[in-house]
């Protein structure tokens, strides 16, 4: 998977992953409760087919949102950050620190609960597309304090 | 402190407004406004006033609400000189301070008259070049106005290329079809006339901003860079400075294949959007040469990337699987500080990053590419929509290549340091 050798890879924290399932599951588990009460309301057997499938739709799901989540890496070499990710289209970004524009700090609702937040590098390029979700909250702010000092000590405009 | 005679034109831009509308009964209000806008205008205009302080450029402006707007002149990436049609009429021009960033935070010296503008400008750029480089200008003087026309459009060509341009090709296929339906039933035709309306205007609007903007435009170089001169109505004159030039790319539409014709385009920093762009226009890069020969077009290339590769490597065989159309296009190839990737489906573009012009790299590889062992490199840049991209590469190959671009980009990046 990795495509770069010699590199260190940091993983996304492991709450990451719950994050996502819940992600799934809870719409999963919606549907599945409302088709099950309609089901047994209005008698049809087809509701409670519908109920089963979206079950096993959901955890059907399941090994490819563990796979997406392994997917997620990032590595800080002297110069640049490498963030990689996807598994249908893999992608590996580089972006070096002297680029960075600004950095992004976001925690959503969920995100909050788990003490999660999303690290986004911003560069000149609208491209630039290197996101790092599912951070522990502390590891999100070393690392933007980190790329924040290394980025103005090698600034290079535009 | 010198007195600043801006916005003049400011009260001559409504005019037009008069002749709009028109219609005599309740046209009255619209006298008022335009009166109220005038007087505005003219207030203004009055009550700004620009001065070289140091670095900077103030201006002051506003009546009521004193602003005072202050322009570091080591930030400026280029000034035009813009005359619009009124004002050309009165024998007025604007100077236009483009900065980096896409804010459209540019400064507007607006209306001069016309013998004013260009050894203001010319002073303006000595001054930005020696706040960029922290030390004084040297004592000699640069011959003035020492331009080598490299490149001139005939009008018969760019009619001709904006006949067969997408834009042309959609306004005509407009207006071949309300002829047609003109001459089936007239009544008909009314009925999309009204319905049409905003297409067929706004097909209108993007043919003529075309033409306007680029007839008769000559590239010409001066010894700080190419000189853009051009326009039908406003005369525009823009200084590309070659540190200035995100991509260049060089587009052979399939039409214009047989021909061997092609048009040069590029990406610019700080190109601020101009005032009556819409947004069928935003992602348009400046186009250099509207159309003209390939020999010509390399020519132009080689001034604004000078170590461009000379050689391309085409894609592995197995690409044609995946991109069947592309595949005879594909190709890449590097120096140490440039890369030029070329692509397309029926027509082929050819495009040129400078290294030390690259943000970002990625590494992309899709579920087709896996199969076939391939993978896409990006490089991507501050401009809007040249990005070079080494498309359909072996996978390998794709790996090593980022690492090595990633090298040569830093190096290229602390070199110009």
């Amino acid at each position: 998977m990795s495509h770069v050798e010699t590199e260190e890879w940091r993983r996304p924290s492991p709450r990451l992953l719950r994050l996502r399932r819940l992600e799934v599951a809870a719409p999963a588990v919606l549907a599945v409760v409302a088709l099950a009460v309609a089901g047994g309301v209005t008698g049809t057997a087809a509701a409670y087919g519908a109920a089963a499938a979206a079950a096993l739709a959901a955890a059907g799901l399941s090994p490819f949102v563990a796979r997406r989540y392994r997917s997620w890496g990032y590595a800080e070499r002297e110069d640049d950050l490498l963030v990689r990710r996807g598994v249908m289209f893999s992608r590996l970004s580089v972006v070096p620190y002297g680029r960075m524009q600004f950095i992004d700090v976001t925690a959503g609702p969920l995100e909050r609960m788990l003490g999660l937040a999303t690290v986004r590098l911003h560069t000149a390029a609208a491209a630039t597309d290197a996101r790092i979700p599912g951070l522990e909250r502390e590891e999100a702010e070393r690392l933007r304090d980190r790329l924040a000092e290394l980025g103005e000590a090698q600034a290079a405009g535009l | 402190m010198r007195g600043g005679r801006l916005t003049i034109g400011l009260a001559i831009l409504f005019l037009p407004a008069v002749f709009g509308g028109g219609r005599a009964s309740d046209s009255y209000p619209q006298l008022v406004v335009i009166a109220v806008l005038v007087f505005a205008g003219f207030v203004s205009w009055l009550v700004t006033r620009w001065r070289i302080e140091g670095d900077d450029l103030h201006i002051e402006t506003g009546l009521l609400r004193r602003r005072s707007v202050r322009f570091p002149l080591s930030q400026v990436q280029a000034i035009d000189v813009v005359r619009p049609g009124l004002a050309r009429m009165f024998r007025v021009a604007e100077l236009r301070l483009r900065t980096a960033g896409s804010s459209g935070a540019a400064a507007r010296l607006a209306y001069l008259p016309e013998h004013e503008v260009e050894p203001l400008r010319d002073r303006l750029l000595a001054l930005a070049r020696t706040a960029r480089s922290g030390e004084p200008e040297q004592g000699e003087e640069r011959p003035a106005a020492e331009e080598r026309v490299l490149a001139r459009v005939p009008t018969g060509r760019l009619v001709f290329a904006i006949a067969t341009s997408g834009t042309g090709a959609v306004a005509e296929l407009i207006l071949v079809g309300f002829v047609i339906g003109y001459v089936v039933s007239p009544a008909a035709a009314a009925g999309i006339l009204s319905g049409g309306a905003v297409w067929i205007l706004g097909a209108g609007t993007a043919v003529w901003r075309r033409f306007n903007q680029l007839y008769r435009q000559t590239v010409s170089e001066g010894p700080d860079g190419l000189h853009l001169h051009g326009g039908l109505v406003a005369l525009t004159t823009e200084v590309i400075r070659p540190g200035r030039v995100q991509a260049v790319r060089i587009v052979e539409p399939f039409v214009w294949r047989p021909l061997g014709w092609c048009r040069v385009e590029i990406d610019l920093a700080g190109r601020q959007r101009r005032k009556g762009e819409g947004r069928a226009e935003r992602g348009q890069l400046r186009t250099l040469l509207p159309v003209g020969d390939l020999e010509l077009a390399y020519e132009l290339v080689d001034r604004l990337v000078p170590e461009r590769p000379h050689e391309l490597q085409p894609a592995p065989r197995r690409a044609a699987w995946k991109s069947p159309l592309r595949y005879g296009k594909l190709g890449w190839g590097r120096t140490e500080s440039c890369v030029a990737t070329r692509s397309g489906r029926l027509g082929r573009v050819t495009s040129w990053v400078p290294l030390e012009k690259a943000q970002s790299l990625r590494w992309v590889q899709g579920p087709v590419q896996r199969r076939l062992r391939l993978a896409s490199v990006h490089v991507d840049t501050a401009g809007r929509s040249v990005h070079a991209t080494l498309r359909d590469r072996d996978a390998g190959e794709a790996t090593r290549t980022l690492a090595e671009l990633a090298t040569l980009a830093r190096a290229a990046r602390l070199s110009r340091r």
